[in-house]
């Protein structure tokens, strides 16, 4: 009992206890799985030639909605600790804080991307025999494949790490996840009409548009380059955990 | 050890803690009281970080709390017992937290059977009733085998063999040399348990005194005396520091002199009498008269809203 300490390791060790401990857990990670696939595989079934859509963009399809449900267990992660009081055990037992910020931004982020990583190249190849015989056949070694697969659970897992910062954030379930909805699925649809010069220029640098960026093979005019998207989807995590960073610091539990 | 030094906690213009200071020492259990809103969770709070005083500092065994290399180790904190995910077991919640200090799993158990929750710790947290969920929350409080321990409200929904249970642990964890604070709004419960008590209302100290010297304080309502010669007892019983009153056409409350020398001055001059009764106060009234003031001021406050 004497060599008793807290650490970094052991406040990961502590939230991946957390993180794994908990039903709801599983339940979304599978739920965003399984969309990815699911999706994926009928994209696969009824895409064709003429959507101008390529294999493994047709395999990505899912990636909106999983977008939202990785998004749900990062927040769950964070803001569910503040709905329960958990936090305040959590950080009784951690009164630095921000070690607990980045062990929960870790773990979310790191389950996303690889369980995503391999959701994504399930439905690529489960979904290769079913694509119409008009669509270029693609494999794994193809120029930015591979790219775009990983890039996926990339964007899938930063996602996770802004659902996390948000939770933090903002403290409430509830608002993280409407926040969450809004800037991903509901912000791109209001910029569509703005007038027309004004709407291309924004519509890249949206943060569901420029994270996308990074799952196509081949980009389109309208969008950033894949690795340049990344880079701005990472921005808006990293300004986002920041602020989380900053109230934590700052405000009372 | 822990030091809580001229402390103020404000949330925009309402002062929740002004001005407080006090200390609880190791080896003894203190109890620390104040009627609801009195502020004695705010100061919980500070005392382990949550809340940052407005001016004032709170040390733990002589350092800010957040200074420790293992704050677990040094203060077990029993906040709300409801502060839980209700979806994870009670076992995992504590694995959890002993986790984040290295604390070994053999030690989880420990606690786990020390609560006695064996039974129930594979259990989701959720299903536990509020007697489950504060042993739950003492047995969160003793993982890290603390030197200091404070629990806000812990017999609060325990059955009575809990609060029992409660009583003994604690006095055994002061008799280790533990420093061990107890909040409650409940002065009878607290004397039974604590040996000095501070008395908050309003966010300021009121006592800061030990349970006996409040019991002797709370005697000093002078000497009920019961004779047919009140008038010629009372010139006897006359001197300075004496007063005496008539209370009935054969009784006399006489403060400044005890039964014994009372009933003396009767005997020496042949003075019948038939009650001779000290006029104590209970506990209960003393913490009340006490708090009488800062009870009043919350619920005028609360009208007015």
């Amino acid at each position: 009992m004497t060599t008793m300490s807290l650490s970094r390791r052991g406040v990961l060790a502590g939230e991946w206890t957390k993180f794994s401990t908990l039903r709801s857990t599983w339940v979304t990670t599978g739920v965003s799985a399984l969309l990815v696939v699911a999706l994926g595989l009928i994209a696969a079934t009824v895409g064709d030639s003429a959507t101008g859509m390529d294999a493994v963009s047709l395999a990505l399809s899912g990636t909106t909605l999983a977008a939202l449900a990785v998004g749900v267990l990062g927040v769950l992660l964070s803001a569910g600790e503040y709905s329960t009081g958990m936090i305040r055990a959590t950080f009784t037992a951690v009164p630095a804080r921000l070690p607990v910020l980045w062990a929960k931004a870790l773990i979310a982020g790191g389950t996303a991307f690889a369980v995503m990583t391999i959701a994504a190249v399930v439905a690529f190849l489960a979904g290769n025999p079913l694509l119409d015989s008009g669509l270029t056949a693609l494999g794994l070694g193809d120029a930015g494949v591979l790219r775009a697969l990983a890039g996926a659970g990339a964007y899938l897992g930063l996602v996770a790490v802004l659902g996390v910062a948000l939770g933090m954030l903002l403290r409430s379930s509830a608002g993280s996840i409407a926040t969450l909805a809004g800037v991903l699925l509901i912000l791109p649809g209001l910029v569509m009409l703005l007038p027309g010069s004004l709407a291309e220029s924004v519509s890249p640098y949206l943060p569901s548009n420029a994270g996308s960026a990074i799952m196509s093979v081949n980009p389109s005019d309208g969008s950033l380059s894949p690795w340049a998207g990344l880079a701005v989807f990472t921005g808006y995590v990293v300004v986002t955990l920041g602020a989380a960073a900053y109230r934590l610091r700052k405000s009372d539990v | 050890m822990i030091q809580v030094k001229e402390v103020t906690k404000r949330y925009g213009d309402k002062t929740v803690v002004d001005q407080l200071t006090f200390t609880a020492h190791p080896g003894q259990v203190t109890g620390f009281l104040g009627p609801n809103g009195a502020g004695k969770s705010t100061t919980m709070r500070m005392i382990v970080g949550l809340d940052t005083p407005t001016t004032g500092e709170v040390l733990v065994n002589g350092r800010r709390y957040a200074e420790h290399a293992a704050p677990l180790q040094e203060i077990g904190v029993l906040l709300d017992a409801k502060g839980v995910h209700p979806g994870r077991s009670a076992a995992n919640h504590l694995l959890a937290m002993a986790r984040t200090h290295g604390i070994p799993k053999k030690r989880v158990d420990e606690v786990i059977e020390l609560a006695g929750l064996t039974k129930v710790a594979g259990k989701r947290v959720g299903n536990f009733s509020l007697g489950m969920g504060q042993r739950l929350g003492i047995a969160a409080a003793l993982l890290g085998d603390p030197g200091v321990v404070m629990l806000d409200e812990p017999v609060n929904g325990l059955d009575p063999e809990g609060v029992l249970w409660v009583r003994n642990l604690l006095a055994r964890l002061a008799a280790e040399g533990r420093t061990v604070v107890l909040s409650s709004h409940l002065m009878s419960e607290t004397s039974l348990i604590a040996d000095h008590l501070v008395v908050i209302g309003r966010g300021k100290l009121l006592a800061d005194t030990s349970v006996a010297s409040l019991v002797a304080q709370a005697a000093g309502g002078g000497v009920k005396v019961g004779t047919p010669a009140t008038t010629l007892l009372g010139v006897l019983l006359a001197g300075p520091d004496v007063t005496v009153t008539p209370a009935g056409p054969e009784e006399l409350i006489v403060s400044g002199l005890d039964a014994r020398q009372i009933g003396q001055i009767a005997a020496d001059h042949g003075i019948p009498l038939f009650a001779l009764t000290p006029q104590t106060v209970s506990l209960e009234e003393a913490f009340m008269d006490l708090t009488r003031e800062a009870v009043e001021y919350t619920s005028s406050l609360e009208l007015a809203r």
